[in-house]
């Protein structure tokens, strides 16, 4: 894995204050609340949530993958143009052709009456005007750079000879197939096996490396992340908590929320009675989000009455260079860590926080 | 009722049936509530409609004798074939009887009818759906051999048929429209007994040493009951096209019986100097028919509105 | 495939065979003195000479067993037995009857798939656009007007206003029986042939084509918000190469069952339609000869059309065999 220090290379996306909503019958939904982030070239950047936190709309935005989002305000800069702005035919260019997607679920992403190799080749043909064959051939050789073997086999058969960790490197090669320049990977490997996921994950880096694109991978699986972020942004009920590089995050994060999940994971190094800290309550309504900070409800921290129902937190750096995070208390969580945490809880107050956090909002 | 597909809206039926025919239906995840129910299907305008027709048409059967101008059987010599009018409001026919009466009367002719072998067709389609379902294997592939030799004959020639053997009267049609119906029934009952019986409460059931009858019909059936609930009114309808077509074709009632159908028949070879002897029973079939069709469209919405 | 193909084939024969079985039974055994009905119905009085021949041609006294066994005799000879009214053979009937029926049914088919496709892919495409609620009414009503009375209704319309107030001669359309016979490649009518063929072909084809653009609606509606037809989005193809080369080929699976499917009620609706207009095919010729009481016309072409019924519907199944590639090659997974 390449670490280059992300500042060194190009900007390739720039989002900038990004609101994205949805009108449904029950009221309207904001998406996405005010997102802005930088990827490079080469980098890695992963964006972690729960469902509901906005990040895959955030994503299928860039690339404009949802005709009923309704977007406020913001820009999308893709090797500085916007867009937001441009007409659905140079949209249509960028996807796929620099921009493409690796979606969750590989069995019903991929059209079951087509060959893979035709899917595979189907980009080569629309973004480079190839012909049947010469996209075939391609095809064959995207499905060897992953890792597929008997390619040109392979690449005659469709999507349910496959199994599941091949299909899903089906579906990289397939994103690759016009050697785009930034790679957005929707939870990649929700769908697999643990096993396969390692196997897949190596595939997806080593492709990023060989094409030398930035990655934009979506997960809410922190031990993915763990192993192959360079930046970090954690996304809840629609807005950045926290943003920082993977160390960072993980080993200094500044924001209760981020610090929840964390502490919610087992560990290997764990010696079997530690408690696990969950975070209580439920995700927040996006129709109604809690006033203030939309946390607060659930936050272990807050200090109720005051800022945190009240206020809604800006994004603001606390630390290092880059290190930003939305509380209003961030800089009092220094030298909290997970271990901290730990050692403070006991079953006791676990259950009457149980008990006390009830429903979000209420 | 699979059967009819000759004539009417039940080739949707079928089509509606989960997975096209043979796969499992996924009935207890998709269970709405009741009210819900209740409120997306008044949402929909046209299933009130229907909703509205077909209480009229009820009550028309009930309230008859009050409704109908004339008797069935009347003739009002020197007035033959005559268009509508103050006197007569669909006309007269071919022997002077008048033709608003007759529909009328025939609405009863259609009820009976249609009530009658829908409840035949439900009552074995049932029974057969649940038993292949439940048990399964041999017995189940039985009966869908059964079905498939019932399948192979177009209904309409079979129950044509059976009709040119007993003869021509109400109950002809009611025995054919029933021993032929029960298909798809039978289909809709078996796909959701097939899936229930996995569940885990049929499990818990059989563990606490329920017998399987009892299973059967204490706990899977309300269950299931709700897609048969909807297949059923919808069959209704399609009963009611498919005997106006064999009324048409002679082989139901008899004169004077006033079946729409043989309504229809009588004018056909008039329809140059009095179509309204053909019009006025064939919109009423229409209608008729119509009415259920929305009402069906309206359940199936109502009960599972991400197919609209 | 192969084992595919080979298993459903299989699978026919024993319910055609099951199938003629019944039909023997509901001929032979029922109540109702099949003698006497064959021999001229309840109504008449058959003289007994009648009824003795009657009974030595088709075996009355015999036990049941050989009368099954003589049955299935003829049937497999395809020995029909004559009409009880012309004695003229059934299998010439047959014959006559059943070329015109098929070329009617083929024109409604081509009616079916070609209109009721387009209409079902503009509906979904144009979810609730003016042109969609129309077509929904319209395919609604379609679906529920009977057939006879549809026939009837164009026929007035069509025909008879038009022939009664002196239409002028290129206008005017014909409805009764099959008019000059004239046709080109067996299908295409020269001449004046199509005057006569169209009402019944549209009244034939009208509650299939509904149903067909009902269905393709539905099916393309469903196909539209699968997962693959994002992806297809994602990689930059055009809306319409996404509908057209993604969407329809998976929307149309579930149509071609139904058309399979539906191809059982056609024959039913081409009885209907058949004897609305007069149409000296195989489903008005059933129907004529039930009123007349002929059983040997009535239980052969019976015959005739339930073995022709079943290939069809086998093809059917193949032909989506062909088309479902998970089907085509089994569900077998790769390691």
């Amino acid at each position: 894995m390449t670490l280059t220090p992300p500042s060194t290379r190009e900007v390739l996306l720039s989002v900038r204050d990004l609101e994205a909503k949805f009108t449904t019958d029950d009221g309207i939904v904001r998406a996405v609340d005010g997102v802005s982030f930088d990827v490079h070239r080469g980098e890695v950047f992963a964006i972690v949530g729960e469902s509901g936190s906005g990040k895959s709309v955030t994503a299928m935005t860039i690339l404009g993958l949802i005709p009923t989002v309704e977007v406020d305000r913001g820009e999308i800069l893709w090797k500085g143009r916007d867009v937001l702005t441009l007409p659905e035919e140079e949209r249509r260019k960028i996807r796929g052709g620099e921009i493409a997607m690796i979606f969750q679920d590989p069995l019903t992403a991929l059209n079951p009456v087509h060959t893979v190799g035709r899917q595979i080749g189907e980009m080569a043909r629309v973004h480079e005007g190839l012909g049947k064959k010469a996209a075939m051939a391609r095809a064959v050789e995207m499905l060897d750079l992953v890792g597929i073997p008997e390619a040109k086999e392979r690449a005659k058969m469709y999507p349910h000879e496959y199994s599941g960790g091949m299909r899903q490197r089906a579906m990289i090669a397939m994103a690759i197939t016009c050697k785009p320049d930034l790679l957005i990977a929707d939870e990649p490997t929700t769908a697999l096996d643990v096993t396969v996921q390692a196997q897949v994950l190596e595939v997806l880096i080593g492709i990023k490396d060989e094409i030398d694109s930035g990655i934009i991978l979506i997960t809410h699986d922190l031990g993915v992340v763990a192993g192959l972020a360079d930046q970090v942004m954690v996304m809840y009920a629609g807005r950045q908590v926290e943003m920082g590089t993977t160390e960072e995050i993980f080993y200094e994060s500044r924001h209760p929320y981020t610090l929840g999940l964390l502490a919610s994971l087992p560990r290997l190094d764990d010696e079997g009675d530690e408690p696990l800290v969950p975070i209580t309550g439920a995700p927040p309504s996006l129709i109604n989000r809690p006033s203030g900070c939309a946390f607060h409800p659930r936050c272990r921290f807050a200090k109720l009455p005051g800022l945190c129902d009240t206020e809604v937190p800006a994004l603001r750096l606390v630390a290092g260079d880059a290190h930003r995070s939305a509380c209003h208390y961030a800089e009092t969580l220094e030298g909290v860590t997970v271990d901290t945490l730990r050692a403070e809880v006991d079953q006791a107050e676990l259950v009457a926080a149980d008990i006390d956090a009830g429903e979000p909002g209420a | 009722m699979t059967a009819h597909r000759g004539v009417g809206p039940s080739t949707e039926l079928e089509a509606m049936e989960p997975g096209g025919g043979d796969g499992l239906t996924d009935v207890a995840a998709a269970r709405p509530l009741r009210k819900d129910v209740w409120r997306r299907f008044k949402s929909n305008k046209l299933a009130v409609v229907g909703l509205g027709l077909v209480i009229i048409l009820v009550l028309t059967a009930v309230f008859a004798p009050l409704i109908a101008t004339h008797t069935i059987i009347e003739r009002d010599s020197g007035h033959f074939r005559e268009g509508p009018s103050g006197s007569h409001f669909f006309g007269t026919d071919t022997i002077g009887r008048d033709v608003f009466s007759r529909v009328v009367y025939g609405a009863r002719v259609s009820l009976k009818i249609g009530i009658s072998a829908t409840s035949i067709a439900l009552v074995i389609g049932l029974f057969l759906g649940a038993v292949a379902g439940f048990f399964g294997r041999a017995l189940d592939s039985l009966i869908m051999r059964i079905t498939d030799i019932f399948l192979a004959i177009p209904y309409i020639v079979l129950a044509v048929a059976i009709a040119s053997l007993l003869g021509r009267s109400e109950n002809t049609v009611i025995v054919v429209l029933g021993f032929t119906g029960w298909l798809g029934i039978c289909r809709i009952v078996r796909s959701s007994f097939l899936s229930l019986r996995q569940l885990e409460y049929v499990e818990a059931a059989t563990a606490l040493g329920y017998s399987k009858w009892r299973i059967m019909f204490r706990h899977i059936l309300p269950n299931a009951l709700q897609p048969i609930i909807v297949y059923g009114t919808i069959a209704v309808g399609s009963v009611i096209l498919s005997e106006a077509a064999l009324s048409f074709l002679g082989v139901g009632p008899v004169d004077p019986t006033p079946a729409w159908g043989l309504m229809v028949a009588d004018g056909k070879s008039v329809l140059a100097v009095a179509p309204h002897m053909l019009f006025f029973p064939g919109a009423a079939i229409f209608i008729t028919v119509l009415a259920f069709v929305f009402i069906g469209d309206g359940l199936r919405d109502a009960l599972d509105p991400k197919l609209k | 495939m192969f084992s595919y193909i080979t298993r459903r084939v299989l699978l026919i024969v024993p319910t055609v065979f099951f199938a003629l079985s019944f039909l023997f039974f509901l001929f032979f055994t029922l109540p109702g003195d099949p003698v006497n009905l064959i021999a001229g119905g309840a109504d008449r009085n058959p003289n007994p000479i009648t009824i003795q021949q009657v009974t030595e041609r088709y075996g009355f006294d015999d036990p049941l067993v050989v009368q099954f066994g003589n049955y299935w005799k003829r049937t497999i000879t395809w020995d029909l037995g004559e009409s009880f009214r012309t004695n003229r053979s059934v299998n010439d009937l047959l014959g006559d009857k059943a070329v015109n029926s098929v070329r009617l049914a083929s024109w409604a088919l081509i009616l079916e798939v070609v209109v009721g496709i387009a209409v079902g892919i503009v509906s979904a495409v144009r979810r609730y656009s003016l042109a969609d609620r129309f077509t929904t009414i319209v395919t609604a009503g379609a679906s529920a007007v009977p057939v006879f009375v549809l026939g009837f209704i164009l026929q007035y319309v069509f025909a008879v206003l038009p022939n009664k107030n002196d239409f002028p001669e290129w206008a005017r359309i014909y409805t009764s029986r099959l008019g000059p016979d004239s046709w080109s490649l067996f299908l295409i009518p020269r001449g004046d042939q199509w005057r006569y063929l169209i009402l019944p072909a549209v009244t034939l084809a009208s509650v299939s084509t509904a149903l067909a653009a009902r269905m393709t609606r539905g099916s393309m509606l469903e196909v539209m918000r699968a997962d693959f037809m994002r992806t297809a989005r994602a990689k930059g193809l055009r809306e319409r190469q996404v509908v057209a080369r993604h969407g329809l080929r998976n929307a149309m699976l579930p149509v071609i069952t139904l058309i399979g499917i539906d191809f059982g009620s056609t024959i039913g609706s081409a009885v209907l339609t058949e004897t609305v207009f007069s149409w000296p095919g195989l489903g008005s010729a059933i129907a004529d000869s039930v009123i007349e009481r002929d059983l040997p016309i009535t239980l052969g072409l019976t015959l005739a059309v339930v073995v022709a019924y079943s290939v069809i519907n086998l093809l059917v199944d193949l032909s989506y065999a062909w088309f479902d590639p998970r089907i085509r090659l089994g569900q077998g997974e790769a390691n």
